[in-house]
């Protein structure tokens, strides 16, 4: 006896990221409308759900954040439209937080297939904890998958937004555990002739292919 | 459609961005400034409102149809 499954797909770093059209809690939005401003596209596995609650509470604590850096949000379940309504009205009437971003209803999980949301080994139902950075010209340029017991670090995904923009402002790298205002790398030379370490002020140079540098 | 109520009459947000075009042809940018909403809004809205046959766009500009300043003197 054969089991039909939805395959699904994984998207790439440093590739479009795969156009979709889909119902939400905002209307019928496309990727393509979220163009010119960064997205934040993540999964949750369920409404109603205890860790889930969670972290769309903390997702809108940090919404302001992200609106300061360009960055819109779109949440994605396997529900319908009218349960993420009933799932968002019941986080604000018990713990006053309104959820300021719309809420795929993927129900015939399509979006959630494109991106590999659906890890059978995990669940065959439910989608996983899935955030993918999007850029301003469409391209995915982060992805975390999370497992459905452990809820998402924000300060994390807000330190990743920084990072990449950084990166994109001054052409540089991000060391383990970066904040905004530490040093940066600068991007190792590729060829002998490039290789430089002559001490300058505001550089500091651990061997020639670790440069760390102030941003001023 | 989002941009469409149950009774057939356009939600706020839709009339508001029909109102901004009444004004002037607008393109989606000046439109999420001049209405307060997010630009992905926006683009939705005028979608479907193209799609409704009250905006037409020409080079990234809306401009309301006659049949979209019908709706709003209806409605408006």
């Amino acid at each position: 006896m054969s089991e039909q499954t939805q395959v699904s797909t994984f998207p790439r770093l440093n590739e479009p990221a795969p156009e979709f059209e889909a119902v939400t809690t905002h209307g019928v939005l496309r990727l393509s409308d979220f163009r010119d401003r960064w997205l934040i596209l993540f999964s949750h596995p369920a409404d109603f759900t205890p860790v889930c609650t969670t972290e769309f509470i903390a997702f809108a604590e940090i919404y302001p954040e992200l609106q300061k850096r360009g960055v819109d949000l779109l949440g994605l379940s396997i529900d319908s439209v009218y349960s993420h309504i009933a799932w968002v009205r019941n986080i604000e009437e018990k713990t006053g937080v309104k959820i300021p971003f719309p809420v795929i209803a993927d129900l015939n999980k399509e979006v959630a297939t494109l991106y590999g949301m659906i890890q059978p080994g995990a669940s065959k139902t439910e989608a996983v904890r899935a955030v993918f950075i999007i850029d301003p010209k469409g391209i995915l340029r982060a992805m975390i998958y999370y497992p459905l017991t452990t809820g998402r670090n924000m300060d994390e995904i807000l330190r990743l937004i920084d990072a990449l923009q950084t990166s994109d402002q001054y052409g540089v790298a991000t060391p383990a555990n970066w904040r905004p205002g530490d040093k940066v790398i600068v991007p190792a030379p590729k060829t002998v002739d490039a290789v430089d370490v002559t001490p300058k002020p505001g550089y500091e140079v651990i061997d020639w292919y670790l440069v760390k540098k102030e941003l001023k | 459609m989002a941009c469409v109520n149950p009774d057939g009459t356009l939600t706020p947000s839709a009339l508001a961005v029909l109102k901004a075009v009444k004004q002037a042809p607008q393109t989606a940018e000046a439109l999420a400034a001049l209405v307060g909403l997010p630009l992905f809004r926006v683009r939705s809205s005028l979608r479907e409102l193209r799609e409704a046959g009250l905006l037409i766009e020409s080079g990234g500009v809306y401009h309301l149809t006659p049949q979209g300043e019908e709706t709003l003197k209806k409605q408006g």
